[in-house]
Parts: C-alpha cells; sequence; structure tokens
C-alpha cells in the first residue's frame, strides 16, 4: 500500500492472491490437485471434520450432550425427589447425602439442579425452535419478495423490537397465565426479530446470485428458488445466532424466574433456586446455596456459545483446512 | 570483491555482496507460505532488475507468484504466515531487506510505488481524495499542510483528471473506475519515485479507459524517467508496453528477454504454449488455438524438475529430474530460459499454424433460417424513489431499441464497454429479465408472450452459460445434483449414465459428479457450467463472457470446446464480450453496443477490417495486439471520458459527447450530431453491414 492512511490488509491480487497469500485456501482458480477428503461423504462429514478440529467446540459439544442427556433421563436418575420438602433438613452444606446441599425448604439442591436442567433445555430448544420457524418465514419472504412485503414486516420486527424485553415478558406471561408455556410464548414473541432480520439480510443479497439467475434459467420457480437455492446458502449464520441465543434463552427464563414471573414457586428452576438464596448471599459459608445454580446457568451459555462459534467456522465450505 | 552490507544480515548467515548497476535488482528472491497442506512456494529463487526510463513486464498466470514478488519489495507480504528463505532487493545498491523497518518504510512511497488493480480498494473510502494524496505527501516530505494540498491537486491535474479542484475534494466512490486509478496513479507519482510498480492496473478496466491509462503512464515514464514494473496476465499489454519481458510460473522465472525476443523467438515451452493459445484480433484467417492441456500446479505440490513439464509436450526424462537452470539463447544474450528443449520449441514456434477446421455446410450461414429473431427489444429499469409509496422519477434505458438475427448454427457476438447493455439485452432475451417491449422469436416461436408455465418449457431450447464460474454454481450442491435439477424441471430422459456422458462431453471425468463446485479450478466449472447449458440439447445458448474470468492458457481449451459442441450440436450461440480478439476468433457476425444500441454490425472480418463507425474504430485500436512488431506501428485513438449515465443519454447521437470523429466537424455537421440520432443503416459497400453514424467511414485501425 502506498500510503499509510490506507493500509488494510494487504491487497491481495485477486487472482495470484487466491492461491498463495490466504494459508490454507488452495486456490480453486490454480489449484489443479484439490487435496480431496472423504469422496462423496456428503457434507455433514466436511462440517464434522472441520468442526473436530476446533477444541473449544468440542468442549463445548460435550457440555451441551451432557445437557441434554440429562435432560431426558435426568429425573430418573436424581438421588432425590427434587420436589421433596423436609423442613427438618434445611440449610445443609454440601456432604456425602446431599451433594450440593439442601435448600431452604430443605429439598436436595443437586437433584433440583438436574430437574432445573431439564426445564431450561426444554425452555431454551422450543424457544430458538419457535423463533426460527417465524423468523426464516418472515425472513425469507421479505428478502425475496421486497417491496410492500418487506416494509411490513421490517416494520414489524420494529415496533416487536421496541418492547422493552423483560417489561415485554412480564406483560406476556401475565396475560397469557403462569407456568412454562407462557414463558416460552413470550421469548418467542420478543425472540423471533433477530432471526428475521439476518435471514432477510442473507436472502436479499443471495436473491441476486449468479447461481439463482442460473436456477432461473433453467426453469425454477420461486418455491424451489427458496428452498433448494437461497436458504440453504443462507442459513448458516442464522443457526450459528440461534445457538447462542439458546444461552440467552436459559438466562432470560432465569431472571424472570427470579422475578417470581412464569415457573410456579415449588419447580426447581435455575432462577428460582438463586433468588431463594438471595436473604443468604452475604452470609458466609451459605455460598453453595447460590453458587451450584449460577454455575448451572453459566456453563449452559458457554457450552452453547462454544458450539455456535464450531459452527461458525464448520459450516463454511470454503474454509477446507489443509488435511 | 564486493562491499559487503553495512549491518550484519538479520535474515542470512554470509552477508551477500551488494552491489548492483541496476537502478532495482532483485536477487534469488524465495517467498514461502507455511500452509496445514504444507509450504507453499510462491516465489522460488527469482531474480530481476529493471532500470530508469524502462519498462519491465512480469508475466504469468494466477498463481505464478508475480504478484507476490512484487509485493515483497513494497513489505505488503505479512510474515507469518511467509517466510523468505533467501534474497536481496537493492534499491540504487542499497540493500532494502538489511535496513531497519523504519527506514524500508521511508523508501516504500518515495523511491518504491505501487499501483493496485482494484482502485476502489486501495483508496480509503472515508477520506477526501486530495486529502489522501496530500498525506502520501507530508508522510516523506517535510511540507505544510497547504503545500501538500496544493500539490495534490497539481498531482490530479497531471494525471488528466478534469476540475483537479473540486474533484480533489471529494470521495472515491464520487469517482469513475478509470479517474480512480488515474487519482492511484497520482498517489503513487506524489513522491517523485524512481521506480513505479503496477500490478494487473488496466485489468478491472474497459479496453477504451485501459488506453487511457497505459497512455498516461507511458507520458509520465518519458517526463520523469521512471522505472516501471508491469505485473499482468495480458501479453498484449505486454506487447504494446514493455521493453523486456519475464515470464513466470510456478513461482519460477522460466524465460527473460527483450520485448521481440520473447514474442518472435520463445525458447521455453511455457512461453511457446501461451503464445499459440492467443487469440489474436488481426489475423484474417482464425488459426486452431492450441491450448496448454491441464492447469497450473498447486503451489504446495509443484512437480519435481521443471515445474511445466506434466503440461509440456516435449517434455522427457530430463526434464522431470532437475529444476533446468536459467541458460542464455545464444553466447552472451540477454535472453535467457529455462527450458531443456529450447530447438524443438524454436522449430515448434517458426511452424505455421494450422488454420481453423472450416466446416463444409450445407447452406452458407447467412441463407439459413434465423434461430433467434429479435425486433426492437428495449428494456428500461425505473428509478424509484420513497419508503411506502414509490414514485418513478426516471428510468435507466439499459436497452433502447435493439433488433439482431442470428442464422441457425452460427455466432452473434455483441460487444462494448461496460454499462453498454450487452449483458441486459442477453437476459431480456432469454426473459430471465421481462422485456420491457420488443419481439423475440425462437426458432419461429414467439417467447415474447410466452405465460410463465410456457416459457419454463421453452427454457430447454434457450440457455446460459455465465461469466463468473465461482458464482453461478451453488456451492451447497454436488455436480450431479446441479446437472439433475435440470432434468426434474424441464421432465428430461434421466438415466444412469446422462450425467456420465454429460461431463464427459464437457472434458470433465465422470467421477467428478459427486464433487462440489470449491473443488474444481475456475476452468472446471466453467465446463460444469457448460454441461448445465447444454443439457437436453438446446438451440440456442448465450455466452456471456465464459472465459473472461479464466487464465489464458485455459481460456482455449474453453473456446476450443464451445466450438466442438457448436459443430457437433449445431447450437447457435449469442456471445457477449468485452475481449475482441476471443470475438474474431469465436463469431460469424459481430454487433457492436453503446449506451443501449447497436452502432454497427456487420460480418466478423467486415467489421475487423473495415470498421465503419468511429466508436468501433476506437474500440479495435484499444486493444493491445500480442505481437511488438504490429504494435509499434499500430495508431491508438484514445477516446476521453467515461460511458455516459444511461439514466440521461446525450441527445441525437448518444456517442457524440466521446467521438473523436465529432470533434474534426465543421459546427453544422456537429449540429446534426447533436440534434439528430443516427439510425442503423447498410454501410455502402456490403449489404450486411450496417452503421448507425452520420459521418461513418473507413479508419485503418488494426494495423499500422
Amino acid at each position: 500500500m502506498t500510503t499509510p492512511t490506507s493500509a488494510g490488509g494487504p491487497p491481495v491480487d485477486a487472482e495470484a492472491g487466491a492461491g498463495v497469500l490466504l494459508p490454507g485456501a488452495d486456490s480453486a482458480t490454480s489449484g489443479a490437485a484439490v487435496p480431496i477428503g472423504a469422496r462423496g461423504s456428503g457434507q455433514l462429514a466436511d462440517v464434522w471434520r472441520r468442526f473436530r478440529r476446533n477444541r473449544l467446540a468440542m468442549v463445548g459439544l460435550a457440555i451441551v450432550t451432557v445437557l441434554i442427556l440429562l435432560a431426558i433421563i435426568g429425573p430418573y436418575v436424581t438421588p432425590y425427589n427434587a420436589f421433596e420438602q423436609n423442613l427438618a433438613n434445611t440449610l445443609k452444606p454440601p456432604s456425602a447425602e446431599h451433594w450440593f446441599g439442601t435448600d431452604v425448604l430443605g429439598r436436595d439442591l443437586f437433584s433440583g439442579i438436574i430437574y432445573g436442567c431439564r426445564l431450561a433445555i426444554t425452555v431454551g430448544l422450543l424457544t430458538v425452535a419457535f423463533s426460527l420457524l417465524i423468523g426464516i418465514t418472515l425472513g425469507a419472504v421479505a428478502g425475496f419478495k421486497g417491496g410492500a412485503w418487506d416494509g411490513v414486516v421490517a416494520r414489524f420486527i420494529d415496533v416487536f423490537l421496541a418492547f422493552p424485553p423483560l417489561v415485554g415478558a412480564i406483560v406476556i406471561v401475565r396475560a397469557v397465565g403462569g407456568g412454562v408455556t407462557p414463558v416460552i410464548v413470550a421469548l418467542v414473541v420478543l425472540g423471533w426479530m433477530t432471526t428475521a432480520r439476518l435471514t432477510r439480510g442473507q436472502v436479499l443479497a443471495l436473491r441476486e446470485a449468479e447461481y439463482v439467475e442460473a436456477a432461473r434459467s433453467i426453469g425454477a420457480g420461486n418455491r424451489r428458488i427458496v428452498l433448494r437455492h437461497i436458504l440453504p446458502n443462507a442459513i448458516a449464520p442464522v443457526l450459528v445466532y440461534s445457538f447462542t441465543s439458546i444461552g440467552v434463552v436459559v438466562v432470560a427464563m432465569a431472571s424472570l424466574s427470579y422475578l417470581g414471573i412464569g415457573v410456579p414457586p415449588d419447580v426447581p428452576e435455575w432462577g428460582r433456586l438463586i433468588s431463594q438464596a438471595t436473604p443468604f448471599l452475604r452470609v458466609p459459608g451459605m455460598t453453595y446455596l447460590w453458587l451450584a445454580p449460577a454455575l448451572a446457568i453459566a456453563i449452559t451459555t458457554l457450552g452453547f456459545a462454544f458450539v455456535a462459534d464450531g459452527m461458525r467456522d464448520s459450516l463454511d465450505p470454503k474454509l477446507r483446512g489443509g488435511n | 570483491m564486493a562491499p559487503t552490507s553495512p549491518r550484519p544480515s538479520r535474515r542470512r548467515q554470509a552477508a551477500q555482496p551488494t552491489q548492483s548497476d541496476h537502478l532495482l535488482e532483485v536477487r534469488d528472491l524465495r517467498v514461502h507460505f507455511d500452509t496445514a497442506g504444507g509450504a507453499v512456494k510462491a516465489v522460488d529463487g527469482v531474480s530481476w532488475y529493471v532500470d530508469s526510463g524502462e519498462t519491465l513486464a512480469i508475466v504469468g498466470e494466477s498463481g505464478s507468484g508475480k504478484s507476490v514478488s512484487a509485493m515483497t519489495l513494497l513489505g505488503l507480504v505479512p510474515s507469518p504466515p511467509a517466510t523468505f528463505p533467501s534474497g536481496q532487493v537493492l534499491l540504487e545498491g542499497r540493500s532494502l531487506l538489511d535496513m531497519p523497518e523504519s527506514q524500508q518504510r521511508k523508501l516504500r512511497g518515495s523511491d518504491l510505488a505501487m499501483i493496485f488493480q482494484d482502485p476502489l480498494t486501495a483508496l480509503n473510502p472515508v477520506f477526501r481524495v486530495g486529502d489522501q494524496i496530500a498525506e502520501m505527501i507530508r508522510a516523506h516530505q517535510s511540507v505544510g499542510k497547504m503545500a501538500a494540498k496544493t500539490r495534490a491537486v497539481e498531482l490530479l491535474a497531471e494525471v488528466g483528471i478534469p476540475d483537479p479542484r473540486l474533484r480533489a475534494t471529494q470521495y472515491p466512490h464520487e469517482f469513475s473506475g478509470g479517474m480512480r486509478q488515474r487519482a492511484m496513479i497520482a498517489m503513487a507519482l506524489a513522491n517523485d519515485p524512481k521506480v513505479l510498480i503496477a500490478d494487473e492496473p488496466t485489468t478491472a478496466l474497459d479496453v477504451t479507459v485501459q488506453a487511457q491509462i497505459m497512455a498516461l503512464l507511458e507520458k509520465l515514464q518519458a517526463e520523469r524517467d521512471t522505472a516501471i514494473v508491469l505485473i499482468t496476465h495480458d501479453l498484449g499489454l505486454v506487447a504494446a508496453h514493455a521493453d523486456r519481458i519475464m515470464v513466470m510460473y510456478a513461482g519460477h522465472v522460466v524465460e527473460e528477454g527483450t520485448n521481440d525476443e520473447i514474442f518472435t523467438a520463445p525458447r521455453h515451452a511455457y512461453t511457446h504454449g501461451l503464445l499459440s493459445s492467443l487469440t489474436r484480433m488481426d489475423h484474417a484467417r482464425p488459426e486452431k488455438l492450441e491450448p496448454i492441456p491441464g492447469q497450473p500446479p498447486n503451489l504446495a505440490r509443484v512437480p519435481e524438475g521443471c515445474p511445466f513439464h506434466p503440461r509440456c509436450r516435449f517434455a522427457t526424462d530430463a526434464c522431470r529430474a532437475d529444476v533446468p537452470l536459467l541458460v542464455a539463447a545464444a553466447p552472451g544474450s540477454s535472453h535467457r530460459h529455462a527450458c531443456v528443449h529450447p530447438d524443438e520449441v524454436a522449430i515448434a514456434h517458426e511452424r505455421p499454424r494450422e488454420p481453423a477446421p472450416v466446416v463444409a455446410a450445407e447452406t452458407p450461414v447467412e441463407q439459413r433460417p434465423p434461430m433467434l429473431d429479435v425486433r426492437d427489444l428495449v428494456k428500461h429499469f425505473p428509478i424509484r424513489v420513497g419508503t411506502f409509496v414509490k414514485r418513478t422519477v426516471g428510468e435507466v434505458r439499459a436497452v433502447d431499441g435493439v433488433s439482431l438475427d442470428i442464422p441457425a448454427g452460427s455466432t452473434l457476438s455483441l460487444v462494448g464497454e461496460s454499462g453498454c447493455g450487452k449483458s441486459t439485452a442477453a437476459r431480456a432475451i432469454l426473459r430471465l429479465h421481462e422485456p420491457t417491449s420488443g419481439t423475440i422469436e425462437l426458432a419461429g416461436r414467439d417467447v415474447t408472450g410466452l405465460s410463465l408455465h410456457d416459457l419454463r418449457t421453452a427454457r430447454a431450447d434457450m440457455q446460459i452459460v455465465f461469466q463468473d464460474p465461482y458464482a453461478s454454481l451453488n456451492p451447497r450442491m454436488t455436480v450431479r445434483q446441479i446437472l439433475t435439477e435440470k432434468y426434474e424441471l424441464l421432465g428430461g430422459e434421466l438415466t444412469d449414465s446422462t450425467i456420465p456422458e454429460l461431463l464427459e462431453t464437457v472434458g470433465l471425468a465422470a467421477e467428478y459428479a459427486d464433487r462440489y463446485p470449491h473443488e474444481f479450478s475456475g476452468g472446471q466449472r466453467q465446463r460444469v457450467g457448460i454441461a448445465r447449458a447444454i443439457a437436453l440439447n438446446p438451440k440456442f445458448v448465450v455466452l456471456d463472457e465464459p472465459v473472461s474470468a479464466l487464465d489464458v492458457s485455459i481460456q482455449a481449451q474453453v473456446l476450443n470446446l464451445l466450438e466442438e459442441l457448436q459443430q457437433e450440436f449445431g447450437l447457435t450461440y449469442l456471445f457477449i464480450a468485452h475481449d475482441l480478439s476471443v470475438v474474431r476468433h469465436i463469431s460469424d457476425r459481430v454487433a457492436v453496443m453503446y449506451l443501449g444500441g447497436i452502432v454497427e454490425i456487420a460480418d466478423r472480418d467486415t467489421l475487423f477490417e473495415h470498421p465503419q463507425h468511429p466508436y468501433t474504430q476506437a474500440l479495435i485500436s484499444a486493444v493491445p495486439i500480442p505481437d511488438p512488431a504490429v504494435e509499434r506501428v499500430r495508431d491508438r485513438i484514445v477516446l476521453t471520458g467515461d460511458v455516459p449515465n444511461p439514466a440521461n443519454p446525450p441527445s441525437g447521437c448518444r456517442f457524440r459527447t466521446r467521438c473523436w470523429k465529432h470533434l474534426q466537424l465543421s459546427d453544422d455537421e456537429k449540429r446534426r450530431c447533436i440534434e439528430e440520432p443516427p439510425a442503423l443503416v447498410p454501410a455502402a459497400g456490403s449489404e450486411r453491414h450496417e452503421v448507425a453514424c452520420h459521418f461513418a467511414g473507413e479508419r485503418e485501425v488494426l494495423r499500422g
């Protein structure tokens, strides 16, 4: 670069650079002998191969797997009934019988955390799944159709983003009624917008892609173009975002429960467990009471974030890396 | 013994002699990149020099290392991942790489300056152009702010930017491509460099603008005695502008010599191969292209011995054994080559090339019924403003009344600068863009009136091959899926042997069917694109710049394939191109477009040998011919300015604002150009030659 002010990355000659300056990118431009992994093994195998190379992502995947397993089999393997109160045995510090101690009502905290996990994972996955469904549909329609469709969806997104999320959630849960379902409804209603926006942007850009025009030139209709040509190429960043947002949903639900909204008071939900520990926050030796649920939330959030990070890199077919 | 460098080398064990008789000399430069796939030897033992007032051209295909070797001089190659196992750069005898970083930086941008291919990314978008140039001056000279700004305006004037005082206060996006490249040149010249490195300086520009920029560089070189290192893949440009040439292949120098030596008496098989695979605009009888087989090697796995041997038809065991060293072509000559078989190459190069095979057609092309008949095609894009309620405030007249017909089994080329509407016209013909008005008949059937449903089935007859083989294939589909989709949609018979046969037809191995597009090279991808187009035997295929994104040696392969397919299946082509050399090779008839309309149309040889329209003449004259003997005597018409905005075209003749002939007319004649739009009428001499100019007339532009 001849000027210090404009020194960005090294300017790469579109031709020579492709094969040369980017490490690992063995240039399709010049690449005669493109190193090729398992032939015909499909793209999932490729994605998995790239994912495996990211150590943090593998840690995240382990965490997520354990969490999901716990959510499924948890209630059958807990040492105690997570709901069973024992007023004679309250606020006991961790011991051999009660690994994480017992809470104000004498419930086994370890069993509570495991039960809470089922709740967190269920709400997290369902919320994100519904958000994806709504977000991708609206985003794809807005991006592909453009014009008035786009205008309407964009205003819709703006309106929903204008709600203060916490207040909005409280209002919705109160309006729908107590329990877990209203929480999911509230979190979906307040959470689909980013997915829609991301999808819309991707679709808008890919709509002009030359391979879309190529598909049209062989007679493909709109439906096929969107489903086969645009969405598969648009979806990667949306999925990555969704995975990160599972952690956000878990935190959001915990916040609501902390405030006493949604999940019934007797359910050992993580936010609820922290809430009941609040009076003992400054009591020496009582740290265990809030530390366990807090760590559970943190680990869950991090686990999904790590996986999302690994997905970001592995979903890009162009980043193949060396063998 | 030469004096050793003043500081102990940081890169090498032993200090090397640093004396040099040249302005800039590079010795034994190696640049390697450590990657997961192994060491990529981008530059592997390259030496060259350049003197004041001289132009050295470094020529090569993608991945030959031509850019990396020059970028290393300017410290633009990041390390890591790059390593520099050996090499010395001497600027006026001082060793650049042995200097402390701060001193190197001082020389870069003052004594050594660079012009890049893409001036949009090389200029900073958030600063005014004048301020960027002024900053460049102040980084290397102690001058005041005001003085630097004044100098910046002077520099802009010097590189031919009209109204420089105003232009200096504008941002890069307000400049056209050609103007940006001029601004880049002004910036490079800010500190009066001794050496100017121009890396593909005109690749992103139209030929007419390329001619402007190259003329400017030559003028500045003559005034300032600057040394220019021209890095390019374009052999025509080299023939027209270089004094000496260095040919690179896979990180090695394979041949170097004067312009004439390289073009008339190449001694390396690769140089010979490149020249034989070129299409030439000035050859009346098209010669058969002899492409170099295969592709350039992956730099992480450069073949043992001569890197070119796997693609070389002269290769013997000796070629596979050791890397050949550069040797003089004759004792004492500066023409050097690294080929084991220089004599065979010399003989092969002397031998006249085979003429292209002529198929004895039953009926001459012009008497065949038209496969495609387009009448008064118009495509206007409305310009709309407003968020909710859209108002149409004007229209971009991309295609404004185009009529043409293409006889079955022949090729019509549509040429013109970018923005002339040629691609839009092609897409409107295929109804990929809905035409605003006009009729399109394909094999006698009107496709303009077809309903969307009928249009879909009609698509089987009219297909398109796209320009960019990287963008036109869905990255998430395998080749098999891409090709199968067409059968699913258009209902052709698909058996187990269909896809393998199709791949074979376009020269790809059948086992490639399950690979994804990114696993192919550019040329191979283009073959997949062609396979998709010719599946189900279409009658008519639009070729939208099908080879312009490919390397020279690969271009010839694809062109030959397209010609073979045309003969085998009797295809009718509409070839969209800006590269007139390719057009001369492949077309039967050529139409020249300017700002949405056809200005001249004629049979191929008539158009190139006897062009009548001043624009056609300017276009042909701007294309450099890869033959220094021809280039020396050719007269180049340099058009001023850029293509006007098609939303607001000039009155009367649309070309008059840039027309060289218009300037020579009397006032009365000029008024006619301004007031009366010229119609496309038969030119003197031939019925099949039509031209839209009030003052059409011949001018020799092809040869001297």
